[in-house]
């Protein structure tokens, strides 16, 4: 099959989208942009090569007609238990990288008690492993070193209570090893790990096995071709592609608003160190777009710093702060001050969700003032970035919205983050349409 | 690339040469008996200043020349030690802080200080406070020009005898004083025929840029351009030199429809022309510079290259009516113009010189720059349907020039013109 790829590096996450010869989605994927970007962007596209095959597999099978009404639920345990087996190779990995710093030898008396903390903490992380991927739950992040880092330092801090080696030098051991993990992609492959998954799914004996084997195997052979690739986003200019395959994100997050609305005549997108208010015309090309240069005061990052400060998962502040009922106002849109503010009104009685919805309608009046220079909220509007995944900003958006606007229609996709991959994919796609040789009519 | 960088010298070494010559001057000045006057570029008095055998010294000019040899970050912060605040424009505080650090020039020698600041406001009142900070520091007396606003976008006869009564009973009569020389209309109305012929010269050369492909970059090339026009040379053989054998270069380029030259030689090919709002970078000049001509964009036309004087509107200094036609020329500085004149300035520059778009650099220093950008920008894409483009930087103050995001936002900008031009594909 012939596929079209576009690969968004954000400061915060990477994002790959697949698109085929007529501009459907096919696969996503998305991965933290980490220190290597050229990592990264390999990781975001081999997940997203991973989602095409599934979505290859799962249009199998609903075709096959094998699994009749239980598609589903297989189909629920068998995508957990793929994640399941990525996780485990990761932690596979992690425990090799710590056993070699622990080989070291800088440990001196230390070595010993670390070997045997580790071997619990990766044992216990392993136990603890197929509960967090029971199909329908939903992760704390997407990211291993998210899901694995709260698992160590929870168990670390337990050993080291217990009269084992001091907390920092068992963390320590996740903290050197954490990154090099990172930059490796997972070395067993889309069909091994898939195998594996199958395996652990069907292990009960139900279905038609041989048959579901010969079905997964197809999806897993499916030959796919990328003809072109189009990168953008922050890390762009280290994108290992040649110039004319980079887009400017500005012109990405425009298209890919467009496709998604095809009715956006505005786009906000609030990403991990800018904010863009762009304008497009009806066919999604930019007309007009203002991003701060001097100051990146109330981006996402913002948000992430607050989430630290607070220890908890950027995913949960949103939900915290709809649980609001007496907004607390915040003036500083300065990531370090809001550190502060936010300490000095819990000091001052105020409650977390109440503070935490201030801070949201910080940044969203600070994407306000941006708006206005681009040339306002035009009819429709499109929210795009990882902060449209916050329900308490995107509600604080709508408000502001609506009383400086008035009536405007605001569109947030599901999937908003990967807006600027979508823009990136359809360039490649158009790219590579109107490099072709034009055909003779007949 | 040889013949192109020898012609290229001549106007530049000839440049060069003048400069040294005036700030060696003005090194010895005290040694020679020379009388030094401080003032400011937009509608500054430079053949009034020579008239009287005074020398004038730009502490504006000195302050970008400071940025482009990396030492304002350096002088910035002796200024805000001093108790200047980090909003205070970073010209004036490039400024003081060199002061501070010993006044050393430009091309390494010291400047004389000050024995008259002859303040002419023209669109920018940070100018007071700058001369009252300098009246503190060198203990010396201050002349007051004030420069009317052209608030309704005209100049008035009262506006007019406003200002000649001003030159007249105030600025002239302390220039006797310091210099002991009489005023001599006759040989004031020589110097401005010379001015005049300059002009000429300066505004056939800026109108190049009409030429596809532009020989020149009318901001990152434009602002050498301006030097002696704007600086101590107007109204002396010296400019008329030096004009000649610019507007020679540049005819040379024409004939063979050569683009710019750049600081990595000469330009690719012309991809897009803009027209330019506000004053440039001038602590990364070069590399701000080589992120247009890296993509092929030049500037074509600027607004900045007119801050000290609209030559290309027609106005040249005349030698039949010498007070008025200071007078005149005072007003007529871009930034004494209201924002209707600004922007229908710059839309001529847009359809004039074919620009695909115009793009606004507005730095956080200049007040007298910044202050409407955003409704200039909005108004002239209603006008003209070309792009826009906003970045954000600041004149010396490399703490506000972020390299990264400000490319970033070019590259955006010229794709976004690029997608425009083809529309968008199904």
């Amino acid at each position: 099959m012939n596929v079209f790829v576009g690969i968004d590096l954000g400061s915060t996450t990477t994002k790959a989208v697949v698109l085929d010869a007529d501009g459907a989605i096919l696969g996503r994927g998305i991965t933290n942009s980490r220190s290597n970007y050229d990592i990264a962007a390999q990781v975001a596209k081999d997940e997203a090569f991973t989602n095409v095959r599934f979505t290859v597999l799962r249009n199998t099978l609903e075709e096959s007609g094998l699994l009749g009404g239980g598609l589903d639920e297989f189909w629920g345990l068998l995508t957990a238990a793929f994640e399941l087996e990525g996780y485990l190779g990761h932690l596979d990995r992690l425990d090799v990288h710590c056993r070699d710093e622990l080989g070291r030898g800088h440990h001196g008396d230390l070595t010993l008690p670390l070997s045997s903390a580790l071997a619990n903490i990766v044992k216990r992380l392993r136990d603890e492993a197929p509960d967090l991927f029971s199909p329908g739950r939903r992760a704390r992040s997407d990211f291993f070193r998210d899901i694995a880092g709260a698992g160590f330092v929870n168990a670390a801090g337990e050993i080291a209570k217990a009269g084992g080696p001091p907390f920092d030098r068992i963390v320590g051991l996740f903290d050197k090893s954490i990154i090099p993990v990172e930059n490796e992609s997972d070395g067993r492959g889309f069909a091994p790990r898939l195998s594996a998954a199958f395996s652990r799914v069907t292990s009960g004996g139900t279905g038609d096995k041989a048959a579901l084997r010969q079905l997964l195997n197809r999806a897993m052979g499916a030959e796919l071709q990328t003809i072109r690739l189009v990168g953008t986003g922050y890390g762009r200019a280290r994108l290992p592609f040649p110039k004319d395959q980079i887009r400017s994100e500005i012109l990405c997050h425009g298209l890919g608003a467009h496709l998604m609305f095809p009715n956006t005549a505005t786009v906000l997108d609030i990403g991990g160190q800018d904010t863009k208010a762009i304008q497009v015309d009806r066919a999604g090309v930019v007309t007009n777009f203002q991003m701060n240069d001097r100051c990146a005061a109330g981006c996402g990052r913002y948000l992430g710093y607050i989430a630290d400060e607070m220890n908890i998962g950027l995913h949960e502040l949103g939900p915290l702060a709809m649980q609001s009922h007496r907004r607390v106002k915040i003036n500083s849109t300065c990531t370090v001050f809001a550190g502060a503010e936010f300490r000095d009104r819990l000091a001052a009685g105020d409650a977390r969700e109440d503070i935490l919805a201030g801070l949201h309608r910080a940044i969203m009046l600070r994407a306000m003032a941006l708006l206005a220079r681009s040339g306002g909220v035009r009819n429709e509007m499109t929210f795009t970035g990882g902060v449209a995944k916050n329900p308490a900003a995107t509600a604080a958006l709508r408000e502001l919205v609506r009383e400086n606007y008035g009536d405007v229609t605001i569109n947030i996709a599901p999937d908003s983050i990967f807006t600027g991959a979508i823009g990136a994919a359809t360039f490649a796609l158009r790219d590579s349409v109107a490099a072709r040789p034009v055909q003779e009519v007949a | 690339m040889s013949t192109q960088t020898t012609e290229k010298d001549a106007s530049m070494l000839k440049q060069k040469e003048m400069i040294a010559d005036h700030f060696h001057a003005l090194a010895h000045a005290k040694k020679n008996g020379k009388k030094v006057v401080y003032t400011f570029v937009p509608g500054n008095l430079t053949e009034l200043i020579n008239h009287f055998g005074l020398l004038p010294v730009l502490p504006e000019i000195n302050a970008l020349q400071s940025g482009m040899r990396g030492k304002s970050a350096e002088y910035i912060a002796i200024a805000e030690k001093a108790g200047h605040s980090e909003d205070v424009c970073t010209y004036v505080k490039t400024d003081i802080g060199m002061l501070k650090a010993g006044n050393i020039g430009p091309t390494g020698e010291p400047l004389p200080k000050p024995d008259l600041l002859l303040l002419s406001y023209t669109g920018c009142f940070t100018f007071l406070k700058w001369f009252e900070l300098l009246r503190e520091e060198y203990d010396c007396p201050v002349v007051m020009l004030h420069v009317p606003y052209q608030a309704d976008g005209a100049i008035t006869p009262e506006m007019r005898d406003y200002v000649v009564g001003q030159i007249r009973r105030e600025v002239i009569p302390a220039f006797e004083r310091l210099s002991g020389v009489k005023y001599d209309e006759a040989k004031l109305r020589a110097q401005l025929a010379l001015s005049a012929r300059a002009e000429d010269d300066l505004v056939w050369v800026l109108e190049s840029g009409k030429h596809r492909p532009s020989p020149i970059d009318a901001w990152f090339g434009g602002v050498y351009y301006i030097g002696p026009m704007f600086t101590s040379f107007r109204g002396t053989q010296d400019a008329i030199d030096y004009y000649r054998l610019l507007r020679e270069e540049i005819q040379e380029r024409l004939a063979q429809n050569l683009g710019p030259v750049t600081p990595d030689g000469p330009a690719g090919a012309e991809r897009y022309r803009l027209v330019v709002e506000g004053p440039p970078n001038w602590t990364s000049f070069r590399e701000f510079w080589r992120m247009f001509s890296s993509e092929g964009a030049v500037v074509v036309a600027s607004s900045y290259t007119k801050v000290g004087g609209l030559y290309d509107r027609g106005f040249r200094h005349n030698p039949d009516d010498p007070l008025g036609t200071l007078a005149d020329y005072c007003m007529g500085c871009y930034t004494n113009l209201n924002f209707p004149q600004r922007v229908a300035l710059l839309e001529s520059y847009i359809n004039d010189y074919a620009a695909d778009g115009f793009l606004i650099n507005s730095v956080k220093s200049c007040n007298s720059f910044s202050a409407g950008q955003l409704l200039i920008l909005r108004e002239l894409e209603k006008r003209t349907g070309r792009p826009g483009g906003f970045i954000e930087s600041d004149l010396v103050d490399p703490r506000y020039f972020s390299a990264a995001n400000i490319k970033n936002r070019l590259e955006s900008y010229f794709q976004m013109i690029e997608a425009r031009r083809t529309g968008a594909r199904p």
